[in-house]
């Protein structure tokens, strides 16, 4: 790792630590991860129906969250990306300036590294600045901390204000201690939707029961 | 501009009917009426892309919140977005109303886009993605809907080949 110029010397924070600093703050709140140790160690600290857990498709957590911001309005949503997946996915960070979602905060663990495939560096290892693109992209407010007090205090500030904002954690690139999670991909995505709706008032999956008839003389079936 | 004013209209009728609030959408010529159309309409979120295969997650995150959605993308486009389509529709059954531009099939005048054009259809049929064509205005409507019904029903994408004689006025 000679060539890295990063941020991950000299005591970075484990992003369990970082993670539990904010978990009161994520009870609560609508949250999509990424795939790997993000998604396993935020479970290890609690598990909640509010989390959902993108456990493929990398770079698109944070598309996932622009959604769920543009069609929940009242609710802040917060997406834990990493760098590797926010690499995959750098054009999202342009569409989601374009449209501000005062309701989003995006948070990027960055680890200089893919961690679950081996820990081989991502391009931020040699000083690509994730923020700094963030910003560059139209983000309003995108920084990088480096310590769990520094977090903790953006991240809160982010979680409770109202506007996008971006914040780089640099991390130890170590994996969780464990990868277990008793919740089946589709369990999380059918609870996941049941809590995001219900804070929307919106109707739950499956579709409740389809009305046919004339006005005035409506009939439920089951095909 | 021989793109159809008419029948844009009467497919973004149709999905306003259909209650589609949420429009993502990466600008091709077929869909310019399209894309202008979501624009001036306040009651729609238009949601202009970078790369197709954001809408896949943006669609996820919109179908979680229980806001209908629909993807404006030329086939390119899909073909762009089929890791985000296996990974996370397939994977996660998020259902999908994707409204594709048949570029490269019968009339078509531009060499680049043939191949697009050839492989379509055999991946959507590798990933067992229904598709249709809306190739008649006449039953275009009534296909957006039954194609969103059956997305919804089945929790899968659903593909709705806009082809060259809906969209194009030689």
């Amino acid at each position: 790792m000679t060539e890295s110029r990063g941020g991950t010397e000299g005591g970075a924070m484990r992003r369990i630590d970082a993670l539990e600093a904010i978990y009161p703050a994520l009870r609560d709140t609508l949250v999509v991860t990424i795939m790997g140790g993000v998604a396993a160690e935020l479970y290890s600290l609690g598990h909640r129906p509010n989390f959902f857990y993108n456990e493929h498709a990398m770079g698109l957590a944070s598309s996932i969250g622009l959604g769920l911001a543009l069609c929940l309005p009242d609710e802040k949503i917060v997406v834990l990306d990493g760098d590797g997946s926010c690499l995959m996915n750098l054009g999202g960070l342009t569409t989601t300036s374009r449209y501000l979602p005062p309701n989003l905060a995006h948070i990027i663990f960055d680890n200089e590294s893919l961690m679950s495939v081996g820990g081989f560096p991502t391009a931020t290892s040699t000083g690509a600045d994730l923020a700094g693109i963030a910003r560059a992209a139209g983000y309003p407010s995108a920084v990088t901390v480096r310590t769990v007090d520094d977090f903790r205090d953006e991240a809160t500030r982010a979680i409770d204000g109202t506007q996008l904002a971006c914040i780089v954690a640099k991390v130890e690139a170590r994996n969780p201690t464990s990868f277990y999670m008793d919740v089946h991909i589709l369990e999380n995505r059918f609870e996941f939707a049941r809590a995001a709706r219900a804070r929307a008032g919106r109707p739950v999956e499956p579709a409740p029961p389809q009305q046919v008839g004339t006005a005035g003389e409506t009939q439920t079936t089951r095909g | 501009m021989p793109v159809s004013v008419v029948n844009s209209a009467l497919i973004y009728d149709a999905l306003k009917a259909a209650d589609v609030r949420l429009i993502s959408a990466l600008p091709e010529t077929w869909l310019v009426h399209l894309i202008r159309m979501a624009d001036d309409d306040p009651e729609v979120n238009l949601v202009r892309l970078a790369r197709e295969e954001e809408a896949i997650g943006i669609s996820a995150g919109a179908h979680f919140a229980g806001c209908k959605s629909a993807l404006l993308m030329q086939n390119h486009g899909f073909l762009a977005s089929v890791n985000g389509i296996v990974s996370l529709a397939l994977l996660y059954k998020i259902p999908l109303l994707m409204l594709v531009s048949y570029r490269g099939d019968l009339g078509e005048r531009d060499p680049w886009q043939t191949m697009g054009g050839l492989k379509t259809r055999p991946v959507l049929e590798a990933l067992g993605i229904p598709y249709y064509l809306l190739d008649d205005p006449a039953a275009a409507a009534m296909r957006i809907k039954e194609a969103q019904t059956l997305a919804e029903s089945a929790l899968v994408p659903v593909a709705l080949l806009m082809t060259r004689a809906l969209m194009w006025e030689d």
